[in-house]
């Protein structure tokens, strides 16, 4: 029974930064209607940067709160840069977009970190704070940090003037243009506070599997699936989404399909949902009237 | 000075141009109709207003070029548009699309004051003020999207069909708003209308748009005297 509530709880935390990436997909897929594919590569490249500066000398949380801030900006610089010019050109063209992202950041971290994996701190104390038997101190840690980084991305949704805006940039272009809004600028912001996300999955989940330029292909995954159980357009979907496929993955990899498949197990989830329910746990069918 | 002087406006969809040559200027003050059958380019015309169409020619409002300007920064020299079709945020609430409506001032009292005149005016308004608008009957919908329009404090209201799929009583309703509308805050208004003899009656100035090109202009009250004009082209 102990080591069954283990996996559950280790299955939580992981489940944690599943949602957090699930939720970053999720928003810029709200906000534009693609999925960020290059969403892992530019968690582990934000990751290395932190990793660099704890190397360097910076505490922990300097380094934490910096990394955030980078990656905010350079989200936002991104869509500037790079998604705005195809903006209104077909997807396959932004998904070509996102795939030559996702190559380049992984190339440019394994050029200028190495491919060698490196290990990366962790900044809760070894032994949990809360049921200490089930709970290690980093996965309390990382569970807290991850519902606080949502939570405040919901407030911040839900009662904030610009995030409004950003909803109504989301659901209606047209008329938010015609109420002032600046639809491209939000669009910007949604880049960069996913990746900041992205840098937050990065670092809270880099002590369990280590840092190297692959870190996060896997996880990705896993926050797709989460996306899509959810429901893609979802944000409490995805956090849903992400629980219990982190609870779901590690039950299943210790008492049924054994560790090697976990990460298939995932793919097929994922496939499933396409096939039987594509709109997710949580999402609405959209039907268009002919 | 006039309100809005539009000048040789042509505007294109992609390669195919709708507007040819459109000369039109609004007063301060007063309601303005363009009328018209399917397809002639009423809808246009408001697009091209809110550059939201690609279009030549110059159109100057209080003295300003707007011609050029992005959509954005039309509605911040106090244009605002009701959309065909209402153009609500209907995933959102009401209160929410209300509040959007303000999104570009910056005196938070003042907006607070105005969305409390706006639920006076439209109490169904404010029974379902949380209520999701997309749930909100269509002439609720219209009342909504003129609202959220006038929480700008525009100076000029471009409205485009707002009988639209409503039943005659909200219509004949709503029109009575938009009267007292004009008077009692001073907005002027473009209202675009397929259905002329409302328009008639509200408007003092009417164009007439056939195929892009404007054939007949003059006070709204000559144009309703006049059978054979209406005959002809109003179909009335």
């Amino acid at each position: 029974m102990d080591s069954f509530l283990l996996q559950v709880t280790a299955g939580l935390a992981n489940g944690g930064i599943y949602a957090a990436v699930g939720l970053a997909l999720v928003m810029i897929h709200q906000a534009t209607h693609h999925i960020n594919f290059a969403q892992g590569e530019m968690a582990t490249f934000s990751t290395f940067i932190a990793w660099a500066m704890i190397q360097a000398g910076v505490p922990y949380w300097v380094a934490f709160v910096a990394t955030m801030v980078v990656s905010f900006v350079a989200g936002l610089l991104i869509q500037r840069i790079f998604l705005k010019p195809v903006e209104k050109a077909p997807i396959l063209t932004n998904v070509i977009v996102f795939v030559g992202l996702l190559v380049i950041f992984n190339a440019f971290a394994g050029w200028i970190f190495e491919h060698t994996i490196k290990s990366f701190p962790s900044p809760f104390p070894v032994e949990g704070m809360f049921l200490p038997q089930y709970f290690s101190g980093h996965q309390i840690g990382s569970i807290t940090v991850t519902l606080v980084v949502l939570l405040s991305v919901f407030c911040f949704f839900r009662f904030t003037p610009l995030g409004l805006a950003m909803r109504a940039a989301a659901f209606n272009p047209e008329s938010a243009r015609l109420v002032g809004i600046r639809v491209s600028w939000m669009l910007a912001l949604g880049w960069g506070m996913a990746a900041l996300i992205g840098a937050v999955a990065g670092m809270m989940i880099a002590p369990v599997v280590f840092l190297d330029p692959n870190m996060m292909a896997g996880i990705l995954l896993y926050g797709f699936a989460a996306a899509l159980l959810g429901g893609i357009d979802n944000p409490w979907g995805a956090v849903v989404g992400g629980v219990i496929l982190g609870v779901l993955e590690n039950i299943l990899g210790a008492y049924v399909i054994g560790s090697d498949l976990k990460l298939t197990m995932a793919l097929i989830l994922i496939v499933t949902i396409l096939i039987f329910r594509p709109y997710g746990l949580f999402g609405k069918p959209i039907f268009s009237r002919v | 000075m006039k309100l809005l002087d539009v000048t040789n406006l042509n505007a294109w969809y992609g390669p195919n141009q709708v507007l040819f040559d459109l000369n039109f200027e609004l007063h301060v003050g007063g309601i303005t109709t363009i009328l018209g059958a399917n397809g002639a380019g009423k809808t246009t015309t408001l697009r091209a207003v809110c550059q939201a169409v690609h279009t030549t020619g110059s159109m100057t409002f209080l003295d300003k070029r707007i011609d050029g300007k992005a959509t954005e920064d039309i509605v911040r020299v106090g244009i605002a548009h009701v959309p065909d079709g209402r153009g609500t945020f209907t995933a959102l609430t009401v209160e929410e699309n209300l509040k959007l409506g303000a999104y570009t001032r910056k005196d938070r009292r003042e907006v607070e004051a105005d969305l409390e005149r706006m639920y006076a005016r439209f109490p169904r308004l404010k029974e379902r003020y949380r209520q999701q608008a997309g749930t909100l009957s269509g002439g609720e919908q219209q009342m909504l999207a003129i609202s959220r329009a006038l929480m700008l404090r525009p100076r000029l209201l471009l409205l485009d069909e707002p009988s639209f799929g409503l039943a005659p009583l909200i219509v004949k309703e709503i029109f009575e708003i938009m009267r007292q509308i004009n008077q009692e805050d001073q907005v002027s208004m473009l209202l675009v209308e397929q259905n002329a003899s409302l328009a008639l009656n509200l408007a003092d100035h009417a164009y007439l748009l056939e195929t892009g090109k404007i054939v007949l202009s003059g006070p709204s009250a000559d144009i309703k005297a006049d059978e054979s004009i209406r005959r002809v082209y109003l179909g009335y």
